[in-house]
């Protein structure tokens, strides 16, 4: 007996496959490269009493053609591999159809399951397929399942563990193709086997048969034997004279013949095409005049809701790195120099933490479109776009791929597989990056509420992505119409009837994103990270401009003179050392301090309610504690305002003055200051050049790359975007926002793009040709604004 | 399928492209005009000769939706020229 089974599952898209899968491997799956994409191969494993059950989660198609990617893939998997039971899921409701790959499995003659999924949609439409009579008419065993409840999927399960066991219980039923076409197969069969084993080909012979009469060329190239093909090729000449067709086609027809004939005996009626519920939606949804509204209206409320319940968690997320940096730094004594203390706070944990602290907008963004692929949205999406979309070249199907674009560009350029290979897919690929990515949008979420009132933050966002749609249409033509001219493939895609998304589906989804993103976070971005920790650390300056300590003394000295003229004043020398005096010192700073946040987090703009609100809790803290002991507090007080704040604030300035210093002699400041002239007509200067050297790595290593440089690596967000809304116009800002929405996209796209364009001359073209277009854009948009701005 | 079919169309044999059928009617699938991986894919979609197909939905000059064995597919403007269809009685 086996004690390790694997099983795959095969199906029609849309016909519930992944919500099985889910059901039958829970938690215990392992995603491939990139998930959203089925092309990759998905796993899980459960368990049934003593046996281990392998699940491999095939890409959903129609057919096993060699045709396209998708299903030349599923098709290896399930003749080549060692696989042991095909689960055949089928759409109950839509017998007919999905019965056509099913044909194609039997074909193949891999010990074979039936799921007949989703049974309960199709009782609910008066659909309901006899699965006893089922099993007979294809010799394999039918289980009635329901996916999203996980119904059925025990016994599902235990038929194919048993069928496993067994396999030659399996008897499929031979399809009959027509007479003549029977016999080449037999013909053929017979002289496969006769083969000798090192010969053959890793096939079943009368699948082999099959393909070599259908000119599979794939199946062709795998038979050395030159003669076979040749005696094939002449059979496939003589049945197409015969029959005045091709041999595909003839194929299909004795499949849906087989079909009809199956659906007859296990249907009570065949579906009519009436008007459902989803034709009720589409009339509105997929409407002529309507449906680009409806879609752009959709997409909206993704980035509405990403944004109301990201912001929240990221604040949460903000203050426990923090918190992280505050106690990891506390292990050294004040003002210490150790490199190792700066490796961990500012590289490690200011690195990372500043990446990991985007999660939940990528998740909620993740989310979103789980949400909408799962309720069937997506496909309308395609048909909506698709007329659009030719007129820049590409098609709607580009569109889904564009689509997880604005979460990674990576899993989006793997993703153009469902496009037939050709000029469309590359032109798709290559305007791919001007999807803005959800790393993208860490630098957004700095920049944008740091340099624009609040009530603009969605306003502006919705901009820079549609910026970023406007420029991939631009390039798209421009590609389509000089280097990559060429005829464009038609729309066929389904529309699956609409349907409730379930929280489980999306949760998993949403976690797997997630999961390659902190994966991504936390290996490439570490690395990353720390060699950009190194590079604006070494060489150490050995000698300052300044003399620090000096200056430090000094400043302690005045320090020094200002408090006892402030105790003098007070004939209370000995106040300052009480403890009860300390601790009201202490509090006021508090109350200040929450004031001072309050208002960094508060709009721009000066007589906002905010600020208002800010500055009266303020005032009132600070009279109820002044009601404790007046003469006290205003002591207290006037030791802050004259001695320990302008001490504690001018320490600070030498300390950053020292950073700086340190920052413009170490490697990245010498690499930025190298690229300036060329930076400074787009409104930037030497640090926003060496952040933007991080943002080739990979584009979220921007944040954290500029507060290194900004020396604010331990501290929060909103001290980096105080720090640059003092620096920088907001001229600077829009030109900055469109360099890193355009500019050449992260080292792993360019990866991606030369192992699914084929060949380093496209990832260069789209690394340089990118660059150039964002050049230009931000130079244009810089100088031209400057014009009037000022 | 091939050239000859518009021929065969001006004899008014019922038969049209996809193209040109109204929003709400039902016809008779019938094939395409050239294109074999193009074929194979309808036929995987349960596109095959004979088969009744209505049309549900069309963006002017743009695409369509097909109602075909209780599914609905989305078809591209480029595909109704050369998809034949017969009237269904």
């Amino acid at each position: 007996m086996k004690l390790r089974v694997r099983i795959a599952l095969a199906g029609n898209p849309n016909s519930g496959k992944t919500t099985l899968f889910n059901a039958m491997t829970g938690a215990r799956q392992r995603v491939g490269n990139y998930p959203g994409v089925t092309v990759e191969r998905r796993e899980g494993l459960c368990r049934l009493d003593d046996v281990e059950i392998e699940v491999v989660d095939l890409p959903g198609t129609y057919s096993l053609t060699a045709y396209s990617l998708e299903e030349r893939i599923a098709r290896d998997a399930i003749v080549g591999g060692d696989i042991d039971v095909v689960v055949d899921v089928v759409d109950a409701s839509n017998l007919d159809r999905n019965l056509y790959l099913t044909t194609q499995l039997l074909e193949i003659g891999k010990p074979m399951v039936l799921a007949l999924n989703m049974s309960d949609m199709a009782r609910a439409q008066g659909i309901e397929p006899d699965a006893a009579r089922l099993s007979e008419l294809l010799g394999a065993p039918v289980v009635e399942t329901v996916g999203h409840r996980g119904e059925g999927v025990q016994k599902l399960l235990c038929e194919a563990v048993r069928l496993a066991q067994s396999p030659e219980a399996f008897r499929p039923p031979r399809i009959h193709y027509g007479q003549e076409f029977d016999a080449a197969l037999e013909t053929l069969s017979a002289r496969l086997e006769a083969l000798p084993s090192e010969a053959r080909p890793p096939y079943p012979a009368r699948w082999t048969a099959l393909k070599l009469l259908e000119e599979d060329e794939l199946v062709a190239g795998r038979v050395a034997d030159r003669g076979l093909r040749e005696d094939a090729r002449r059979l496939a000449e003589r049945l197409i004279a015969h029959a005045g067709d091709r041999v595909e086609a003839l194929a299909a027809d004795a499949r849906y013949g087989f079909i009809s004939g199956v659906c007859q005996k296990t249907l009570r009626q065949t579906p009519q095409l009436r008007h459902t519920v989803s034709d009720r939606i589409d009339a509105v949804v997929t409407h002529g005049l309507l449906g680009i509204p409806i879609f752009l209206l959709m997409m909206w409320m993704v980035f509405r809701f990403t944004f109301a319940l990201g912001e929240p968690l990221m604040g949460g997320l903000e203050w426990l790195f923090e918190r992280l940096g505050e106690t990891v730094s506390g292990w050294w004594p004040e003002g210490s120099d150790s490199l190792l203390r700066s490796l961990l706070v500012d590289g490690v944990i200011g690195g990372v933490g500043g990446v990991i602290t985007f999660v939940p907008n990528i998740l909620l963004l993740f989310f979103a479109i789980s949400l909408l692929e799962d309720s069937g949205y997506m496909a309308r999406a395609a048909f909506v776009t698709d007329h659009l979309m030719r007129r820049i070249g590409l098609q709607g199907r580009s569109f889904i791929p564009m689509l997880l674009g604005f979460g990674c560009t990576v899993p989006g350029i793997l993703a153009t597989r469902t496009l037939e290979q050709g000029k469309t897919r590359l032109a798709t690929i290559l305007v791919l990056p001007l999807m803005s990515c959800g790393a993208r949008l860490t630098i957004y979420m700095l920049l944008i509420p740091a340099f624009f009132p609040k009530h603009l933050y969605t306003r502006v966002l919705w901009l820079v992505y549609v910026a970023g749609i406007v420029a991939a249409i631009a390039l798209a033509r421009l590609l389509r119409s000089t280097l990559l001219r060429g005829e464009n493939e038609p729309l066929v895609i389904e529309l699956p009837p609409y349907r409730w998304p379930t929280l489980r589906g999306a949760l998993v989804r949403m976690w797997n994103q997630a999961w390659l993103y902190l994966r991504k976070a936390g290996t490439i971005i570490l690395g990353i990270s720390i060699v950009l920790w190194a590079l604006t650390t070494f060489p150490r300056k050995a000698s300052f401009d300044r003399d620090y300590a000096a200056e430090a003394e000094a400043v302690r000295a005045r320090y020094e003179a200002a408090a006892s003229a402030v105790f003098a004043d007070a004939r209370s020398e000995d106040v300052r050392s009480d403890e009860n005096f300390q601790e009201r010192v202490h509090r006021i700073q508090k109350i200040r301090a929450q004031y001072d946040e309050d208002v960094i987090a508060a709009p721009l703009d000066e007589g906002h309610g905010d600020r208002v609100s800010a500055r009266l809790a303020r005032d009132a803290r600070l009279a109820a504690l002044r009601k404790g002991d007046p003469e006290q507090f205003d002591l207290a007080a006037r030791y802050l305002d004259e001695a320990r704040e302008p001490f504690e604030e001018t320490m600070a300035a030498l300390a950053l003055a020292r950073r700086t210093e340190q920052i413009t002699h170490s490697w990245a400041g010498r690499i930025g200051r190298v690229l300036e002239p060329a930076l400074r007509p787009l409104g930037f200067d030497w640090r926003i050049g060496t952040a933007l050297i991080g943002a080739f790595a990979a584009k979220e290593v921007f944040v954290a790359q500029l507060g290194i440089v900004f020396s604010i690596g331990e501290e929060s967000v909103a001290t980096l975007r105080e720090r640059l809304r003092t620096e920088y116009s907001v001229l600077t800002a829009i030109s900055l926002l469109l360099f890193c929405l355009l500019s050449a996209p992260c080292m792993a796209t360019i990866a991606a793009t030369r192992q699914e364009a084929g060949g380093w001359r496209w990832a260069a073209l789209q690394f340089f040709g990118l660059t150039a277009v964002a050049y230009l854009v931000s130079l244009g948009v810089y100088q031209i604004g400057g014009m009037w701005w000022r | 399928m091939n050239g000859a079919s518009s021929n065969r169309m001006e004899e008014g044999r019922r038969l049209r492209h996809l193209s040109d059928v109204r929003v709400g009617e039902i016809v008779r699938f019938m094939g395409v005009e050239h294109g074999c991986a193009l074929r194979m894919r309808l036929v995987a979609m349960g596109l095959t000769p004979g088969v009744p197909v209505r049309v549900m939905q069309r963006v002017p000059g743009g695409p369509c939706i097909v109602a075909v064995r209780g599914t609905r597919v989305a078809l591209g403007r480029g595909m109704l020229d050369r998809i034949i269809v017969e009237n269904a009685e």
